[in-house]
């Protein structure tokens, strides 16, 4: 699962021009990025949301809360953004392979409970952010055109990466 | 006149030994400082901080932060768009983070 998700965030954003990052045209396009990264958002809430519903650990639906909370305001920024810039978010495979992972995950998930549930969703957790931040280093981030976008995208990083430490001392303590 | 001459002069001693004592903590009169929270990061600390100043942290973020000691001291909720007040009451340095995002570190150094 995690590999799988991997492969779609780098790679995968790649193979969505077939274009390779260092040459002169973006691999990707503003629209594009802004579906992904609304998309990974999304993503993230859904999962929180799920955990908030299913673990009794203070400390995991601390970190669900707050991913919840962070997530959502980001997209709720992406989408006025968006909204001024006159872009139209632009569905792509990258966004639609993220977003049949996680819905494989979210089935995943409802099938555990108690301690197994928290283990599983802050493992996945540590696993989505290392990613989703892995092709805003190298991907999103680089190609983004617009500044406004591309200082969003960066705003983002240090937050989600600031959820990936969150998760991994999460995952830490839980085993 | 000159025993009362003298108690003048003693009076007027005494004040000047007084006065400026009695007025010392104004030499640093109480002022306001702003931090800004903005961009998962906190605005530089005030330079030049004093026990009795106030500092307002003011969240322009996206997100909700907190201004939180590392000893125990204040732990201020900070969601966005909104502001929290701080008087300074004891010197030293001081470490604060967010506790949302510990990687949001600052240090506030105080004088008496």
């Amino acid at each position: 699962m995690l590999n799988r998700i991997a492969l779609l965030g780098a790679a995968g954003l790649l193979a969505v021009s077939g274009v390779a990052p260092s040459q002169a045209a973006p691999a990707i396009n503003d629209a594009q990025i802004a579906h992904i990264a609304y998309t990974a958002g999304t993503i993230d809430v859904a999962a929180g949301r799920q955990a908030l519903a299913k673990s009794h650990n203070k400390a995991v639906r601390a970190f669900a809360e707050e991913m919840v909370r962070d997530h959502d305001a980001v997209n709720v920024k992406a989408l006025a953004l968006v909204k001024k810039l006159g872009v139209t978010p632009q569905d792509n495979p990258t966004s639609q392979g993220l977003s049949k992972q996680a819905a494989a995950e979210l089935t995943t998930l409802s099938r555990l409970s108690g301690a197994a549930f928290d283990r599983a969703y802050v493992k996945n957790e540590v696993a989505y952010h290392r990613t989703v931040n892995g092709a805003l280093k190298t991907t999103l981030i680089p190609n983004a055109q617009n500044g406004e976008l591309k200082s969003l995208l960066q705003t983002g990083l240090t937050l989600f990466t600031e959820h990936q430490k969150h998760a991994e001392h999460l995952a830490a303590a839980l085993h | 006149m000159r025993k009362g001459g003298a108690a003048y002069a003693i009076a007027a001693l005494l004040a000047a030994a007084v006065i400026p004592a009695a007025a010392a903590p104004s030499a640093h009169a109480a002022r306001a400082y702003t931090i800004i929270l903005n961009k998962m990061k906190f605005g530089a600390p005030p330079p030049d901080l004093h026990v009795g100043d106030t500092v307002l942290w003011v969240n322009r973020d996206l997100f909700r932060h907190s201004a939180t000691a590392r000893a125990r001291g204040f732990d201020l909720d900070l969601p966005p768009g909104k502001t929290a007040r701080l008087v300074l009451k004891t010197p030293g340095m001081i470490a604060f983070f967010c506790k949302f995002h510990p990687g949001m570190t600052g240090q506030l150094k105080v004088a008496r």
